[in-house]
């Protein structure tokens, strides 16, 4: 076998393409069974997605917190931290951002920073007790994530709550952040896609991806987390200090993840509602850096295409079809990420590559 | 009312919030103690809550609701094990994939049954699972609410010492426990692991819908999409709080059990934001933690596929 077709085969990309396709296979067969046909239901789903400009952009404004969540996944799973709990840091980001949206009366660009700054900043708070309640308590950080995010959670539906906070109007929703604070594009561009909640947020998370990949790949800072996540005791042995590292890319993973919630609520909701139920973001985002291959540039690509399949999702209950057959297929893609080398010892075996 | 009333409500809080998390933390700690994490247990409980709930509304039978629950977790923690043990699936990654397919499955499977609606249709108390001693005691009285309760709540706590005995005094216990701590040493003494394993992580998924039917089929009486969100990752975390042995989860799993009764009290009158007090069992279980557990030791062989040697 020659070279390229090898190098073919043992691409990640090819097996995570494979997973996708029997995701929708495995979805089509889930719709054929209730009584659905699959080729109305993915043909509503793709014209959800690509029919019209505006659905395109929607697409990409529902991607970009899921790829600022998967690449704080991401970013943890390269120093083997598993960011269980970038749905608190992402709430708390939201939180931060919406409080300082709606209270700070600075000019727009100003404004806009100390946003996002705030939203870091507790994203980092956020992710640092919990890596100090492991490097110095010795706590299981997966036990303190899963709290941390139910604290978020109630912390979030407490300042909602707040009478300073609370909306005067009808809903149980925060008052509108100021307009200083939205990252709206210019309205040419709103008249171009015809989409009045444009907004400039996939910068900030293109712009997160291309730091995080400077961070892991050129710099020292990102040799010593790759080592620790390789082997802890080797990279000790090489001088470098284990609980270092892991507190530094545990509050990294959390800025990412709470950077996240501001680009949701500066850029589309504007305000923070009561939640009934976890919102999902942090555990999509693992589903983000599973497909994306902790990869940043794969997070972004991975991060598009949940968004899609989240916002054209919605577009199925219109034909009645239940929209969680996405959720199936997601799951069902996940499942053949993680078998993905049976079928790369299958193939390169097959045709003889492994030589 | 006086102080046997609030006492017995709490009580009746108490058996009432900690089985599910019991359950599905009991699960957890087979999985766990055999070597294989099982993040999944949250969408095994969703399964295992709608399972009961439809199958209790068809039959009118609570236990057979209850038991089918507990099948259709284990048919979950069936491709657990065929993903992680058979197939050496990174197991984070597969209770990941569980996590989207089980409540996905159940809330798509809802729909397609009850005409779009993702709620199941509620059932009537004589399709839940049963009371004990219904009418021995007046309604509102102590031992009314501590006694007259759902049995499957007692069963779980009788499940805690059956399970701890099958862990330290039977020979499949020091099996399970070896595996996953030296999987290889165990090999060398003709014990398969990869048996133990594929046992355990299907008690595990069986548990947990046991858990999550006993959501349905007792206090909230249908399935719903929210019914379970974010219990089983409470029960993983009261596992870790626990160090992994039935015991310790029946500690963690009663924190927040314990909590919950509280606030059903606290509630009543308006003093303190119910957010605030629904946080108190996390910030409980960070501080008991860092106060008087310590470190949680988790079994060596956790998360490591074993590859058989030849």
């Amino acid at each position: 076998m020659n070279k390229k077709s090898r190098s073919i085969l043992e691409s990640n990309a090819l097996y995570t393409l494979i997973a996708i396709v029997i995701g929708f296979l495995v979805g089509a067969i889930l719709l054929l069974m209730i009584g659905d046909n699959p080729g109305v239901v993915y043909s509503t789903l793709l014209d959800g997605v690509f029919g019209k400009p505006k659905f395109i952009v929607y697409s990409i404004i529902y991607a970009c917190p899921l790829i600022l969540t998967g690449l704080s996944v991401a970013f943890s799973f390269k120093t083997g931290v598993f960011n269980i709990g970038a749905e608190g840091q992402f709430v708390v980001g939201s939180l931060a951002a919406c409080v300082v949206g709606i209270f700070v009366d600075v000019p727009a660009p100003i404004h806009i920073l100390l946003c996002l700054l705030a939203a870091t900043g507790a994203g980092v708070i956020w992710g640092g007790i919990v890596g100090f309640l492991k490097i110095k308590k010795g706590i299981n950080e997966v036990l303190s994530y899963i709290m941390f995010n139910w604290i978020a959670f109630y912390l979030s539906n407490y300042v909602v709550n707040l009478e300073a906070v609370h909306r005067t109007g009808g809903g149980e929703a925060t008052k509108d952040i100021l307009d200083s604070a939205h990252m709206s594009v210019p309205l040419w561009i709103t008249a171009l896609t015809k989409c009045t909640d444009s907004n400039w947020g996939i910068l900030i998370a293109i712009g997160a991806a291309v730091l995080v990949w400077f961070i892991m790949e050129k710099t020292t800072l990102g040799f010593q987390l790759r080592a620790v996540g390789y082997s802890k005791t080797a990279a000790e042995y090489a001088g470098i200090s284990s609980n270092r590292i892991f507190m530094i890319s545990m509050m990294i993973s959390g800025a990412l993840a709470g950077l996240g919630g501001a680009t949701q609520v500066m850029g589309m909701g504007g305000r923070i509602s009561q939640f009934a139920a976890q919102e999902q973001y942090g555990f999509q985002g693992i589903t983000v850096a599973l497909i994306g291959a902790s990869n940043p540039v794969g997070c972004i690509f991975a991060g598009l295409f949940y968004g899609a399949m989240k916002y054209g999702g919605n577009k199925l209950t219109i034909i009645n079809v239940p929209s969680e057959v996405i959720n199936i297929i997601m799951g069902t893609i996940i499942v053949f990420i993680a078998i993905s080398h049976v079928f790369k010892a299958l193939l390169t075996r097959g045709k003889g590559g492994n030589n | 009312m006086s102080i046997t009333t609030y006492l017995g409500l709490m009580i009746n809080a108490m058996l009432v919030c900690t089985p599910p998390l019991l359950l599905a933390a009991l699960g957890s700690c087979f999985s766990e103690r055999s070597g294989v994490i099982n993040i999944g247990i949250e969408g095994m409980m969703t399964i295992g809550a709608f399972v009961g709930a439809v199958v209790a509304y068809y039959t009118g039978n609570g236990w057979l609701g209850f038991l089918c629950g507990g099948l259709s977790g284990a048919a979950f923690g069936v491709l657990h094990a065929v993903l992680c043990i058979t197939y050496n699936a990174d197991q984070t990654i597969a209770g990941t994939a569980i996590n989207f397919i089980g409540p996905g499955l159940a809330v798509f499977l809802c729909k397609a049954m009850f005409d779009n609606s993702s709620d199941s249709p509620s059932l009537d108390p004589a399709s839940k699972l049963p009371k004990m001693f219904e009418g021995a005691f007046p309604a509102g009285s102590f031992g009314y609410n501590v006694i007259s309760t759902y049995s499957a709540a007692y069963l779980s706590f009788v499940l805690v010492i059956l399970i701890w005995f099958i862990f330290f005094k039977t020979r499949f216990g020091m099996k399970l426990r070896a595996a996953g701590e030296h999987p290889e040493a165990c090999e060398t003494l003709g014990i398969n692991v990869r048996r133990v394993r594929y046992i355990c992580v299907i008690t595990s998924g069986f548990l947990a819908g046991l858990g999550g039917a006993f959501v349905t089929l007792s206090t909230v009486s249908q399935f719903r999409p929210s019914v379970i969100v974010g219990q089983g990752f409470i029960a993983i975390a009261a596992v870790i709080f626990g160090k992994f042995n039935p015991q310790g989860a029946l500690v963690g799993c009663l924190i927040f059990g314990f909590c919950n009764g509280l606030k059903s009290l606290i509630g009543q009158n308006n003093v303190v934001s119910p957010n605030i007090i629904s946080m108190i069992p996390y910030i409980v279980t960070i501080l008991a933690l860092v106060l008087f557990v310590g470190k949680s030791r988790v079994p060596a062989a956790n998360g490591k596929p074993f590859i058989k040697s030849k």
